[in-house]
C-alpha cells in the first residue's frame, strides 16, 4: 500500500490523455473530493455567522470567477464589474418583485441580461484595448448605476428593492446553512464549467488573445468575436452572484453596486491570481474576510485606543489599498502562486535546487 | 440669453479647473504611460492642507497656498517613488490597478485625518458679483479663471525654454534616445508626478472656495478621464480644449437637460460623451494614433 503521506515529486506524463486530465494525478483528486466533503459538512458544524461570512465569500467567489474569465484569462480589463453585479441583483429583483416569477427562472435571466448588457459593453473592446478599455468600462459603471438609480418606476430609485428568500414548494432558503448549500451548489457548477472552458478550444482562443492578440489574429481567431464573447461568459457569472448576493441580502440598491465594488473584485482576482481557477476563490476568501479581522483587531485594541473605531472605514480603505499595492509588488501572481511556491518547496525537499 | 450666457461662463470656469487637473493626469501619461486614478485624491490632499493652514493655524492664503502645492509636490515625489517605481515596464493592468490601490489608501487617509463633513474656505476673494451685461459673475469665479489661465502660461513656457521642461518633452518622445543624451529618465518620472500633484492641488483649491471641500471632491479624479480622452491621452493643448468643452457641456446639461430628467445627469453627461469618442475617435481630438508592429 502507498505511503498517504509521502507527496508527488513532480508529473510525468506519458500520454495526452494524462496531460489534459483536470486532476494530473488520481491523489489530487482525491484531495479536492476530501476537501468538497469537509465544506459540504462545514455548515452543520459552525455557527450561522461563519456560514453566512462563507456564504458571503462564496458569491465573491462567482463573481471574480467570471471577472477572472475576462480580465485574468482574456486580458481584457473591466472596472465595471460592480455595476454588473448591479443588473443581475435588479434584474432578478423586477421579475421576482414585479413579474412574480420564481427565482429559479429569474436567477438564470439575471444572468443572461447581465450577458446582454457586458457584451453590449464590450463591442468597444474590437478598437480599444488596455488602457482605453479600462476607461470604456468605467463609462459603463457609472451609466449603468445612473440608469438604475433614474429609472424610478422600474428600479425604486435610490431607495432600492426589497427581494424575498428563493424557496422550493414549501420550502424556503430561509436560514443561512440552506442559503450556503444553494451557492455551494452554483460556485461548484462555476468552478467546473471555468475549469473546463479553458481545456476548449474558446478557452484557449481566450488565452491566445491575452498573450497577444495580433499573433491570435495570423492563427485564425477571430479576435472580436472571442473578446465579446469573453465579456458574455464573464458577465453571465457576475450577473448570477449579482442576483445570489440580491436575495441573500434581501435588499438591492444603487449605492451596493458603486466603483468600490468594481475595485473590491479587481482586487480579488489580483490578490487571488490573474489567470487562475482556484486562485479567484482564494482571492475571495481573503478579500472578504479582510474588513472582519480587521474589525475584530479594531475592537481588541479598543482599550488602548478608544478612538480607533471612528475611523474603521478610512482605515479599510488604507489597507484595501496597501494590500493590492503590495500583492503587485510582491507576488503579482497572488496567493495561488504563493500556494504553488509552497507546495513545490515540499515536493522538492529537502533538495530544492 | 442671459441664462445661456450664464451657463457659458460657469461652464468654462469649472472645464478650466478640469483643463488643469486634466494637465497632471496628461503629463504622467505622456512621460511614463501611467493612468493615474488617484488623481482626485491628490486634488483633495493638496486642498485639505492647505485648508488646515488657513484654519487652524490662521496662515494667510498665498502662504498657505504655497506649502500646500510644496507638500503636493513632495507628495507626488514621494509616492512616485515608492509606489509607481517598482511598475515601470509591467504590463498596463498591474500600473492601473497600483493607482486605484494608491487611491484607495490615499482616499482612507483623507477620511481618518479630515472626516467626511463639508468644511468651507474662509472668504478670500471679496464678494461681491460682477456685472458684465446681463452676466453677473462671482469674483471667485474670475479669479478661479486668471489664476488658471497664468498656470497654463507658465508651463507652456515651462516646456518650451526650461532645461527641465525640453528634457520632459524628449522623454514624452523617445524614452530611450533621451536616455542617451544623458537624461535622468526616473527624474523626469519623479517630477512629473510632483506636478501632477501640485496642478491638482491648485484645482482642488480653486474649487474648495468656489463648492466648499468634501470627499466627493475627488470624483473631479475620475471626470479627468473622459476630459483626457477627448483631448487625446497625449496632447497637453488637448487636454486644455478637452476640459473647457466638457466643462461647458456639463455645465449646460446641468442647466437645460437636469430639470428634464430630475438631476444627476450632469455628473453623468462627461462619461456618455466619453463612450461616444472612444466608439468613434479614440485617440481623441489631438492624441497620436497608436500603430501596432509585430
Amino acid at each position: 500500500m502507498k505511503n498517504p503521506f509521502v507527496m508527488g515529486c513532480g508529473e510525468f506524463h506519458v500520454n495526452y490523455k494524462q496531460d489534459l486530465a483536470i486532476w494530473k494525478i488520481s491523489r489530487v483528486r482525491v484531495r479536492v473530493m476530501v476537501m468538497v466533503a469537509l465544506l459540504a459538512i462545514f455548515p452543520l458544524i459552525a455557527s450561522d455567522y461563519i456560514v453566512g461570512l462563507a456564504t458571503l465569500c462564496g458569491i465573491a467567489a462567482i463573481g471574480a470567477l467570471g471577472l477572472n474569465i475576462l480580465t485574468g484569462f482574456t486580458g481584457q480589463i473591466s472596472i465595471g464589474v460592480g455595476a454588473f453585479l448591479g443588473v443581475g441583483g435588479y434584474t432578478s429583483a423586477i421579475l421576482t418583485a414585479k413579474l412574480g416569477l420564481s427565482f429559479w427562472i429569474a436567477m438564470p435571466t439575471a444572468g443572461i441580461i447581465t450577458a446582454i448588457v457586458g457584451g453590449l459593453f464590450g463591442l468597444p473592446s474590437l478598437r480599444l484595448k488596455g488602457l482605453y478599455l479600462a476607461i470604456a468600462t468605467l463609462a459603463a459603471q457609472v451609466i449603468i448605476l445612473f440608469v438604475i438609480s433614474r429609472w424610478d418606476t422600474l428600479t425604486g430609485g435610490t431607495a432600492g428593492m426589497v427581494l424575498s428568500r428563493p424557496e422550493i414548494g414549501s420550502f424556503v432558503f430561509n436560514s443561512e446553512t440552506s442559503y450556503f448549500y444553494l451557492m455551494f451548489v452554483i460556485l461548484i457548477g462555476t468552478t467546473i464549467f471555468t475549469l473546463n472552458l479553458f481545456r476548449s478550444r474558446v478557452g484557449r482562443a481566450f488565452i491566445a488573445v491575452r498573450d497577444r492578440d495580433i499573433a491570435a489574429e495570423v492563427m485564425g481567431i477571430n479576435l472580436f468575436k472571442y473578446k465579446v464573447l469573453a465579456f458574455i461568459v464573464s458577465s453571465f457569472f457576475v450577473g448570477v452572484a449579482g442576483a445570489l448576493l440580491g436575495h441573500y441580502t434581501m435588499v438591492v440598491s444603487p449605492e451596493l453596486y458603486s466603483i468600490t465594488v468594481s475595485i473590491e473584485y479587481l482586487a480579488i482576482i489580483l490578490v487571488g491570481g490573474l489567470g487562475s481557477v482556484f486562485g479567484s476563490i482564494y482571492g475571495a476568501v481573503f478579500i472578504t474576510l479582510l474588513p472582519v479581522f480587521l474589525r475584530t483587531g479594531v475592537e481588541l485594541l479598543s482599550g488602548v485606543f478608544p478612538d480607533l473605531s471612528n475611523v474603521l472605514n478610512g482605515m479599510k480603505e488604507v489597507v484595501f489599498g496597501l494590500v493590492i499595492i503590495l500583492f503587485l509588488i510582491y507576488e503579482p501572481e497572488g496567493l495561488a502562486k504563493i500556494w504553488k511556491n509552497i507546495k513545490d518547496y515540499f515536493k522538492l525537499w529537502p533538495f530544492s535546487y | 440669453m442671459a441664462f445661456f450666457l450664464q451657463m457659458l461662463v460657469t461652464g468654462i470656469v469649472v472645464g478650466s479647473v478640469y483643463a488643469l487637473v486634466a494637465l497632471g493626469f496628461v503629463l504622467i501619461y505622456k512621460s511614463s504611460d501611467a493612468i493615474n486614478f488617484a488623481q482626485g485624491e491628490f486634488l483633495l490632499i493638496g486642498t485639505y492642507v492647505c485648508l488646515t493652514l488657513i484654519t487652524a493655524y490662521n496662515i494667510p492664503f498665498i502662504v498657505a497656498l504655497f506649502i500646500a502645492l510644496m507638500f503636493s509636490a513632495v507628495l507626488g515625489f514621494v509616492i512616485e517613488r515608492i509606489v509607481l517605481r517598482p511598475f515601470i515596464g509591467e504590463p498596463v493592468i498591474s500600473m492601473i490597478m497600483a493607482t486605484i490601490g494608491l487611491s484607495s489608501a490615499l482616499a482612507g487617509l483623507v477620511h481618518i485625518i479630515w472626516g467626511h463633513e463639508t468644511r468651507v474656505f474662509p472668504q478670500i476673494f471679496p464678494e461681491a458679483p460682477v456685472r458684465l451685461g446681463e452676466v453677473v459673475i462671482s469674483p471667485v469665479y474670475i479669479w478661479s479663471l486668471v489664476i488658471v489661465i497664468i498656470m497654463l502660461i507658465i508651463f507652456t513656457f515651462f516646456f518650451k525654454y526650461s532645461k527641465l521642461g525640453i528634457a520632459m518633452r524628449a522623454t514624452a518622445d523617445d524614452q530611450q534616445a533621451a536616455m542617451s543624451m544623458g537624461i535622468s529618465v526616473k527624474t523626469i518620472f519623479a517630477v512629473s508626478w510632483a506636478i501632477a500633484a501640485v496642478v491638482s492641488a491648485v484645482g482642488g483649491i480653486l474649487l474648495g472656495n468656489i463648492n466648499g471641500v468634501n470627499a466627493s471632491l475627488s470624483a473631479i479624479g475620475l471626470k479627468v478621464l473622459p476630459v483626457a480622452i477627448l483631448g487625446g491621452l497625449d496632447s497637453i493643448p488637448g487636454a486644455i480644449i478637452g476640459g473647457l468643452i466638457i466643462g461647458v457641456i456639463e455645465t449646460m446639461t446641468g442647466g437645460y437637460l437636469d430639470p428634464l430628467v430630475g438631476g444627476g445627469l450632469k455628473e453623468v453627461m462627461p462619461f456618455i460623451i466619453l463612450v461616444f469618442i472612444l466608439m468613434f475617435k479614440p485617440y481623441g481630438l489631438f492624441g497620436k494614433k497608436e500603430i501596432e508592429r509585430v
